[in-house]
């Protein structure tokens, strides 16, 4: 094991490079478009529940035939990878936003209309204030299995982790998987602490009684 | 494009059966075994917050694992083939399979588990006449999630040997025949769809026919 | 020839370091109508699901029907104890009609004499057969449903029936129709022991042929409404019997 990375720490390092690329690039584009749609649509329920039911179709469409579908379109590589990634994260996405909004109080709002707020002031200083522990979980577990899914990208020459994962396939050797299952969930664990970090900064922390 | 594609079925139509054939039969072996697997642990986990809170925590470090590296693992051991793919495959079946029996026995109201046992119910048949047709729609939907995870799975089982419509799919790459990609792609992409509206529509139906308020 | 059908010899309860019923011993005769009284957290409910072996006691010996709970089977004796519940507990995902049937079911009955049985038991409780029976209890009415709750307890014509709060939940017209009824049930069936548990006075007084006064685990007084209404044998009792009398004062006034 450590001899592997003896000699291909760099390649290895890179790979963890492209792969967070691809990973994080997809779920920002989501996120943003995320919240668009949201923006958007946020009196029109019926809108939402049927954009909600068209990236469910597509969450459970597998990952191997939707990266494979994209290449006649936007060919090989790491664009049809971040294309697919982002719709799967889009589903989970969507579905947190849309959940912690609709789960703040109503009554908080009332107050805030109450109080003089316009609809923009209550949809930002209340609405997604109240809302962002719940959309913060989303975009971890979106993060989680984005970089799983990410790992067959490589299936269709984007790199990333994959490639370390069929080296060890084809060669039959155990040690390259096993780093390349490591990288993903190291990967996977400094990007969780770091969103953590980000969500302290945002959201805050009532002290307990 | 379309044109290789018409052409693909004029010619290949027996091996595109046998493909798709294979691959439902993996799957749905998976996802049987899997299931007798994960209804007794569900229904044990249900009983025991020790035991629930693993099975959780298991479930969650299974989601993190990318299962392309679940299903490559076990090759230096004990090789490729049919065989090697059914068991990573059940592996990948079992989280949403347990999780979701351990919901399902738990979102019983505990009250009607009191008053069967009143009534004079032994273990099994309050296991049968009540916690399970309360129970049934969440393991309905574990049945439905985990059946999607193994039809997307298994078409990844095609790079360990396990034959199915992820094959062709790997066949249209190595060749550069994209009407194969094409093919097998939204082949594996509608039996998933389809899979989860039937499974939707069995859930609607249960919860309809129980006339209870959800 | 007076038969014991319930008897408690020193019973105790711990729920973990929590002494839920301490030293508890009573004995209660076949066709009484026993109403047990209490505030939440006096024991009276652990002591109605000791008798059916819902809770089983620390220490002390339970008698249910010549039966020591010790060594009896549970499953069988529960076939032939009659619950009642306050949150009615019906199966949502059966009938009517098989919520009544279980426990028959469960003795092998077939199915031509559960039918009868069970049109039998609904007009017993004041509910049309052919209207009801094939219906879904979220169709029905609270005071509709726990009719059914007591007629399901019903089934197997059991000796002894078990009341936990059943009309607690309901509002206050439903709840003095069902005791009235619950009353005249007790008369017809005769034989027929009730265990009710409540923490409302009225209704204690009201039922009971003997009412038993439960505090903090441990009988207060167990005897006659006439006698715990007009004798109050502890500072407890006497100053339940006052909540009421202050309430009367109230209603004086604002005649």
């Amino acid at each position: 094991m450590i001899q592997y990375w003896q000699e291909n720490s760099g390649q290895m390092i890179n790979l963890m490079i492209q792969h967070a690329q691809m990973v994080l690039g997809s779920l920002l584009i989501a996120i943003v478009i995320a919240f668009i749609l949201i923006v958007v649509f946020l009196r029109r329920e019926n809108w939402l529940n049927g954009l909600m039911y068209f990236f469910s179709l597509l969450y459970s469409v597998p990952s191997y035939a939707f990266f494979a579908l994209l290449i006649p379109i936007t060919g090989l590589g790491q664009i049809s990878a971040i294309i697919v990634l982002a719709f799967y994260s889009e589903y989970v996405l969507l579905r947190s936003f849309i959940t912690g909004i609709r789960e703040v109080d109503p009554s908080y709002l009332e107050v805030a209309a109450g109080l003089g707020m316009t609809t923009k002031q209550i949809f930002v200083k209340v609405q997604l204030a109240l809302a962002l522990p719940t959309i913060f979980s989303g975009i971890q577990v979106a993060l989680a299995s984005t970089m799983a899914i990410a790992t067959i990208a490589s299936t269709i020459s984007a790199g990333g982790l994959g490639d370390l994962l069929f080296e060890g396939l084809q060669t039959g050797r155990v040690v390259p998987i096993l780093w390349g299952t490591i990288l993903t969930v190291l990967l996977t664990l400094i990007c969780i602490v770091i969103l953590k970090l980000i969500e302290n900064i945002f959201v805050v922390d009532v002290p307990k009684q | 494009m379309i044109a290789q594609i018409i052409n693909y079925f004029q010619t290949s139509s027996n091996e595109y059966l046998v493909a798709v054939g294979q691959h439902l039969y993996i799957s749905f072996l998976a996802l049987f075994s899997a299931l007798i697997i994960a209804f007794p642990l569900g229904y044990v986990g249900s009983k025991s917050k020790i035991f629930s809170g693993f099975c959780q925590t298991f479930a969650q470090v299974l989601r993190i694992i990318p299962s392309l590296a679940l299903l490559f693992i076990l090759i230096p051991y004990i090789g490729t083939g049919i065989f090697p793919a059914l068991i990573a495959l059940v592996v990948l079946a079992l989280p949403p399979l347990v999780v979701n029996i351990i919901l399902g026995f738990n979102e019983v109201p505990k009250v009607y588990t009191e008053v069967g046992i009143a009534l004079g119910m032994n273990s099994f048949q309050l296991l049968r006449q009540v916690s399970l047709p309360l129970a049934l729609p969440h393991i309905l939907n574990g049945i439905k999630l985990a059946l999607v995870e193994v039809i997307a799975s298994a078409s990844l089982a095609a790079y360990i040997g396990a034959g199915g419509l992820g094959n062709l799919i790997m066949l249209g790459l190595g060749l550069y025949k994209m009407q194969y990609v094409v093919i097998g792609g939204v082949s594996v992409a509608l039996l998933s769809l389809i899979s989860m509206l039937t499974f939707d529509w069995i859930i609607k139906r249960v919860k309809n026919s129980d006339q209870r308020n959800y | 020839m007076i038969k014991e059908i319930i008897k408690f010899n020193h019973v105790n309860k711990k729920f973990g370091k929590n002494e839920v019923i301490k030293d508890l011993s009573f004995s209660i005769n076949e066709g009484e109508f026993i109403t047990v009284l209490g505030s939440s957290g006096s024991g009276k409910t652990t002591t109605l699901k000791m008798i059916n072996g819902l809770e089983k006691p620390t220490s002390g010996q339970i008698i249910v029907n010549d039966c020591d709970l010790k060594e009896a089977n549970l499953v069988t004796l529960r076939r032939h104890i009659g619950y009642v519940v306050q949150s009615i507990g019906l199966f949502p995902h059966m009938t009517i009609s098989q919520n009544i049937g279980v426990t028959p079911k469960l003795l092998g009955w077939d199915q031509g004499k559960i039918d009868l049985k069970v049109k039998d038991l609904l007009e017993l409780v004041g509910l049309d057969s052919k209207e009801y029976a094939s219906r879904y209890p979220t169709q029905l009415s609270g005071g509709q449903q726990q009719r059914i709750g007591v007629a399901r307890a019903l089934a197997t014509n059991p000796p002894l029936m078990l009341f936990d709060e059943p009309f607690s939940a309901l509002d206050a017209i439903t709840r003095q129709n069902l005791q009235r009824e619950v009353k005249e049930l007790h008369h017809k069936l005769s034989k027929k022991t009730f265990f009710f548990v409540t923490h409302d006075i009225n209704e204690a007084l009201y039922l009971g042929d003997r009412v038993m006064v439960m505090n903090h685990g441990q009988i207060e007084q167990f005897d006659t409404p006439n006698k715990v209404a007009n004798q109050p044998a502890t500072n407890y009792v006497k100053r339940l019997i006052g909540t009421v009398r202050e309430n009367q004062a109230l209603w004086e006034d604002i005649k």
